[in-house]
This record gives structure tokens, sequence and C-alpha cells, in this order.
């Protein structure tokens, strides 16, 4: 990708960049960013420089996180860890409201917490992608979520461009990066001695013209090109996403789910640590007496078999259809929902999955068993290629294995149909339900 | 980045008061609720499909459809059944209880679209709750409507709710058939599910017929199937659907069906935009 360095481009010597944090710090913003903890780059108050990462990495694999020292002592040489900005903006517990008992009556009061003006400094491509994801969710809607909007309204956005990657990154298929190209008020790439900076916003503007900053020289801007195009070169995984809602959502009963299911823990890591993930409950805290109740928000996970609670059971009763939920949801439902992919390619599921489930190897299997069907059903192909996809499936391969069909939901003990036929997969033999086309 | 004005807390709960509490059946119970310190029609206006979010202190939160506004009245009415922890802590709180409650919520059904239509409209036990509003506003308009049918139905004659309504409806022009799962003594109805009730429906305009549907998942599969086979389009279907709700704004997660957030995007939705994911197991 050609990656021009714009007439705007300034910079930040590294003996400068404290400048920057007590610059935000009297302003009255808490600056949060990367630093050293749990055996992990987490994201925490960040008063000095010297509290920054600096000469660590992280190492990334399927279910494999390490820290690393670095060969030079780059601040931000490293990608994400296992939090993301979420927690900051959709704290893990927010409170909501106070019910409170006087006289005999309930007195329901807004909780009135301190909403913190929050300064982000290293967020990364994904990252931001990220931020719009949830501002989606929680900030364009009918009903905004206030907690949120007032945090996000607040919040200084200062993203650092991605210098390497990991091999778990795959933001360039999800065309969120690696380059950070809006959604900032400021976005840094780091060099050896200090960083280019660009501007993204007015008030980025502001800020930058209270800086110690130099026009950035022509060398400083091919050097810092080439630095993020390393991070794009890097890149190695792939997530295919030409037709992926469909792919997954015509194949809703396809055994992959139950392989998958095999190794899935349900254990929730990869909501936690997904910067995009919003689902949440509501706990009702009280006092001993029962008068004064506090009503919490707390994260909650489509892993959680509770979670699908209604009175009378549980609709996701199994991790199947639990896993199911989560990755439909990511990769599918959640553009119909929130007119976007809900994932950003950052790679913290795979990372963070004690089992290493990889979405981008069990997308690539949903489609070469899409691909196998697709060949079986060419003319000619016929029952030899059908033994060849094999596993006891018809020759749709796809859909034809429906273990829900045995539920007593059909009329005369007649299965409904299923979901709409879509990609290699109509009119499978052996299916005993074709379509019911009356009245259409 | 900025939101469009100064909105509402969509958590925000507001106290309301039971003014009345009228028994339906074994363990259904029909309540008037006003906000406390007064106000309540002026104040509060829904249209027919859409719930509350009802909460009382300590126990929870729940989805609760309405079930009627009362003209004489003030206040608005909920149809609850007992279920859980916070039904029957609902149920204990009594006539000048306090409750909370946010909303209103959801899509209602499209009653303006069908205008000039003729509306069959299918319930099966509780079902008939959030109904009730749309028949009301149905039989109010009645000039606006062609041939106006409910068909509905309960696992026994006391369940069947609303019994003093029937005679009102019949007399705003609805054909009203009955149907029960198990007899009792002293009903002389039919006795059979409710799908089964189109066959009472003679001469179809399917081309401008609409079907408002609530009840059990398995009876609207059914009662739909039932409509789609005598040749009404899916796109004229509208069912309302029930998923555990928490936030009831979209944001919680909790009431997903593949694509839908029912609480968002429903609960009363379009038979083709529901049918394919109601038909999958565990989704
Ligand atoms: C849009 C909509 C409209 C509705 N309209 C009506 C109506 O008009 N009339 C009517 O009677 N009903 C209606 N319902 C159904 C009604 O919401 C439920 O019956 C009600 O929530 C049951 O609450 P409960 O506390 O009595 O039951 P419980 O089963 O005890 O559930 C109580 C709450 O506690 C939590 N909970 C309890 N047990 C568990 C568990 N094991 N795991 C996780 N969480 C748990 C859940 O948050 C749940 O909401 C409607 C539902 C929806 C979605
Ligand atoms: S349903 Fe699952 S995948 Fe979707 S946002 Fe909630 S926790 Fe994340
Ligand atoms: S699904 Fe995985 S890769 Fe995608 S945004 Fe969430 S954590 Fe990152
Ligand atoms: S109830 Fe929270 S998203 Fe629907």
């Amino acid at each position: 990708m050609v990656d021009q360095a714009t007439a705007d481009e300034q910079y930040l010597a590294k003996a400068d960049f404290q400048v920057l944090l007590d610059l935000l710090a009297g302003e009255g913003y808490e600056v949060i960013g990367p630093t050293l903890g749990e055996g992990a780059i987490v994201y925490g108050p960040l008063r000095s420089v010297a509290d920054l990462p600096r000469g660590w990495t992280d190492e990334q694999e399927a279910g494999h996180y390490r820290l690393v020292r670095r060969n030079d002592e780059a601040w931000f040489g490293f990608v994400v860890g296992p939090q993301s900005w979420k927690q900051y903006l959709f704290p893990p517990r927010t409170r909501l409201l106070t019910a409170k008992c006087e006289h005999g009556t309930w007195k329901m009061q807004p909780a009135e917490e301190p909403v913190p003006k929050y300064a982000f400094l290293g967020v990364r491509a994904c990252e931001l992608a990220a931020l719009d994801v949830q501002d989606r969710v929680f900030m364009h809607s009918a009903f905004p979520d206030p907690h949120y909007v007032q945090r996000r309204q607040q919040a200084l956005v200062i993203a650092v461009n991605c210098t390497q990657a990991a091999p778990t990154c795959f933001c360039t298929s999800m065309a969120t990066g690696p380059r950070c190209r809006q959604g900032f008020d400021l976005a840094l790439t780091e060099l050896a001695e200090g960083f280019v900076l660009e501007i993204g916003s007015p008030r980025g503007r502001e800020l930058a013209a209270r800086l110690p900053l130099a026009p950035a020289s022509e060398q400083q801007c091919r050097d810092a090109a080439d630095a993020r195009a390393q991070a794009e070169q890097q890149i190695t995984r792939h997530l295919a996403t030409a037709g992926l809602r469909e792919l997954l959502l015509s194949n809703l009963n396809h055994p992959h789910w139950d392989e998958v299911a095999a190794r899935c823990l349900s254990c929730a890591n990869c909501t936690m640590v997904c910067p995009t993930c919003f689902c949440s409950s509501v706990e009702e805290v009280s006092d001993l007496l029962g008068e004064q109740i506090a009503r919490e928000r707390v994260w909650d996970s489509c892993f959680n078999p509770q979670f699908s609670y209604v009175h009378g059971g549980l609709v996701r009763h199994n991790i199947r259809s639990r896993y199911r939920q989560w990755l439909t949801h990511k990769l599918a439902t959640w553009h119909d929902q929130f007119g976007t992919s809900g994932c950003v390619g950052c790679g913290r599921c795979i990372s963070w999955c004690p089992v290493g489930i990889d979405l981008t190897q069990e997308v690539a299997g949903f489609r070469a068993a899409a691909d196998r069907a697709l060949f079986d059903r060419r003319p000619g192909a016929g029952e030899h290629a059908a033994s060849v996809s094999g596993q006891g499936r018809g020759p749709s391969g796809l859909s034809a294995s429906r273990p829900f069909l045995q539920q007593p939901r059909g009329e005369a003990g007649r299965p409904l149909p299923d979901e709409a036929p879509e990609l290699g997969q109509s009119d499978a033999p052996g299916s005993e339900s074709p379509r019911s086309t009356e009245g259409r | 980045m900025t939101p469009s004005a100064p909105f509402v807390d969509p958590w925000q709960i507001h106290p309301v008061q039971i003014v009345e509490a009228v028994p339906e059946s074994e363990g259904v119970t029909t309540y008037r609720l006003r906000y406390c310190g007064g106000g309540g029609k002026a104040d509060y206006a829904f249209q027919p499909g859409q719930f509350n979010m009802l909460y009382v202190p300590g126990a929870g939160e729940m989805a609760i459809s309405m079930s009627g506004e009362d003209r004489q009245a003030e206040g608005w009415l909920h149809t609850v059944r007992l279920a859980g922890v916070v039904t029957h802590a609902m149920s204990r709180l009594g006539v000048g209880g306090v409750l909370g409650m946010r909303g209103p919520f959801g899509k209602p059904w499209p009653l303006d679209n069908a205008q000039g239509c003729d509306v069959i409209v299918v319930a099966g036990g509780i079902g008939l709750a959030p109904l009730r509003p749309a028949l009301q506003q149905l039989s109010a308009q009645r000039s606006a409507y062609g041939r106006l049918a409910l068909l509905y139905g309960a696992r026994t004659p006391s369940g069947l709710l609303y019994r003093n309504d029937y005679a009102t409806w019949q007399d705003a022009g609805w054909q009203v058939e009955l149907t029960v799962d198990r007899h009792e003594p002293g009903w002389t109805g039919r006795v059979g599910v409710v799908p089964q009730l189109f066959d009472r429906l003679r001469g179809l305009n399917t081309g401008r017929t609409v079907v408002f549907i609530c009840g059990p998942e398995v009876m609207i599969l059914f009662a739909a199937r039932a409509a789609l086979a005598r040749g009404i389009p899916p796109q004229q279907i509208w069912v309302s659907l029930e998923r555990h709700m928490q936030c009831g704004v979209g944001m919680c997660g909790h009431c997903q069906l593949g694509p839908l957030l029912l609480c968002r995007d429903g609960p009363v939705v379009r038979y083709d935009h529901a049918e394919r994911w109601l038909q999958v197991e565990g989704l």
C-alpha cells in the first residue's frame, strides 16, 4: 500500500515526550497507556515515559502470549495485550442506578459517579476500529448509553501506528489496519529517537500547537512509512471475508460446529479480551436490610450458559450453540445489527484461548467444506465425489446434518424446513423436508 | 461522535404504583399501573405490541407487554403470568404497591400499514396480552380495516383471558373463534390447537390479509405455517417473539435471535425476517 507522508506530519523527539504527558495531566486528563503488569503489557495510568514497556515485546501465537526483551529500546515495540480500551469506556462494572426505600416508597436515582476524563495513549489501528464498533452499539443508537457516551466524548485518543505485527494479527483482512487512518486526535509513528506525528482532529491540532514539535523531515517521513510498511509485511494471518456472512448463516447446522465444540471450553476468555464484545448483565446489589439497592451492569458473555436463560431453561444449552453464537455474531449477524463486522482482526481471542482455537482457522474449515460441497455438486461429480466429502453427510455436504430435526417440532412428525437454502446447499438429496413453497 | 441532541437515560427507572390488580385466571393477573404522584394516560403513551421493563426492587427486572389502556380510568395495563422470581415478587406487592418501570420499548404491531386490510389475530394463552391493545385499537378504528378475526386458544377454558371482552369485540365486528387443548366441565366449545382455527375462516382474501401472532414459540410456528398454507404471504405475517431481555434497548446482547436484537428489532417482527432463525435449534 502506498503510504504517503502528509504535509501535516510533525516530529516529536523522545526527549520531549514527557512534555506531552505533563500537558495532558495539566489539562485534567487521566493518561492511560501500555505498561508492564501481570506478565503482559496491560493498560494503566501513565505518569512518566518510564512507565512505558520500553525494550519489551510480546510473543504471540494461538493459545500463547509471552513477554520478551527486545534487542532495542523501542517504546511501542509490541502489538496488543489481553486488555483493551473498552474497559475504560464500558467498564467491567458500572453502577446504573440506586433505589432507596423511603417511607414505604421507592426512590430511584441515576448513579452519580464522576466521569473520568481519559487520554488514551497507544491506541492501535485495530483498536480505533474497535472503538468505532462500540460507538455504534452504545452511542449511535436510538437509546444511547449515557455512561459510555460521557466517557467517550471526553476521551482523547492518541494512536500509535504498529511498526511490527504478531502472527495472530489479521487487521489487513478486516480492513482495519495496520495504518491508523481515522478516529484519532493524534497519531504517532515511532522512530529510534522520536515520533512522526499526524493530527486527526481540531482537538489534536490544539494540543499539537502546545508541543515542542518540528516539521518532520523528508527522511523522517520516509523512515516512518518504512516502519509502518514493516508491520504490514509481517502480517501472515488471513481471514477471507467475501461472502462470509452467508457462508456461516447458511451452515448453522454444519457438523464442523460439533468439532469446534469438542475443543472449546466455553471459558469466555475470547469475549472478555475482545475489544468489541459488549454483552452485559445487570446485578441487584442490596444492603443487608434490602432498603438500599444498587443496579450494576457487569460484563457477561454468550459463553456463560446462564446468559441465554429464559424462564424454563437455557436457549443455548450446549457449547456448540454457544460457540456458534459467538462466531456468527462476530462475523455475520453483527453486520445486520450494527452495519459492521464485530471483528477488527486484533487476534486477542486467538492468543488468549487456553486451547488455541483460532477463528480464522475455523472459518477456513467452513470454507473448505463449502468448497468441497460445491465441487461435489458439479454436474458429473455425482456419487463418486460425494464419497470423497464422506463423513456420512449427503452429497451437498453442508446442511444435511440436522440433529435438531429429531426434536418434536414438526407437524405430525414432519420436520420443519431448514433455514433458507444458500451457498451450495439447496435441495439437498436425502433431506426429507423440501422447503414449503405454498403461498409464496 | 456527537449523539443526537440531549437524550433520556434508558436505564432510569420511574416509580409506578399498582392501582388495581384483577385476577384473570390461575396465576395470571392484570395490573393497572400509573406513575407515582398521579399522571396516567397523558404522561404515558405506547403503541400496541410494545413492552415495558418492570422492576421490583430486590427481585429484578422483567419485560412485560402492555395489555391495554384504560379509556375511563387513568393508567395502563399489564397482564402477568406467574413464572419465577420477579413475577412472584410483583404479585406480593398488591394494590398500592410501588414498583419501577422503564419503557415503552420495542417495535409495535404495524397497525397503520394494515389499514384497508383484513386482519387475523392469532393468540395462544398469555400471548393474547400483547395483542389486546391492538384489538382495542382496531375496534376503535373499525372502519379503517376490512374483515377482523380473532383465533384464540388456551390450555383450558379457564385459561382463556379477557373473557369479558369477547362480546365487545364481536359487537365491534370481530369474528371470535376459541379453542382449548383440554376440556373442562361446562365447556361446550371447540377442543384442539389454535392453528386449526384457520379452518373457520372462509373465503380469505389472501392478497390483503394481515396476520398477527403471539403465543408460545411452537404455536407461533404452526400458526404461521397454517397461514402460509392458506396462501398468505410471509411478508403479511407478523409475530411477537420472546427472548430474555435485560436492557430493552439493544446494548446488552441478551435477546439475540440470529441477526435480530428482539428488544430493538422486535418483539414484533415480520415472519419472513424471523422464520429462518426460529427453525434453528439453540440459536
Ligand atoms: C417482549 C416481552 C414481552 C413479554 N410480555 C409478557 C406479558 O405480557 N406477560 C407475561 O406474563 N410475561 C411476559 N413476558 C415474559 C416475562 O418477561 C417472563 O415471564 C418474566 O421475565 C419471568 O420473570 P420471573 O422473574 O418471574 O422469572 P424467572 O425465571 O425467575 O426469571 C427472573 C429473572 O431472573 C433471572 N434469572 C432467574 N433465574 C436465572 C437463571 N437460572 N439464570 C440466569 N438468570 C436467571 C433472569 O434475569 C430473569 O429475568 C414477556 C417477555 C418479553 C421478552
Ligand atoms: S453475543 Fe457473544 S460474541 Fe456477541 S457481543 Fe455478546 S459476548 Fe460477544
Ligand atoms: S473476535 Fe478476536 S480477533 Fe476479532 S476483534 Fe475480537 S478478539 Fe480481536
Ligand atoms: S434486551 Fe439488551 S439487547 Fe435486547
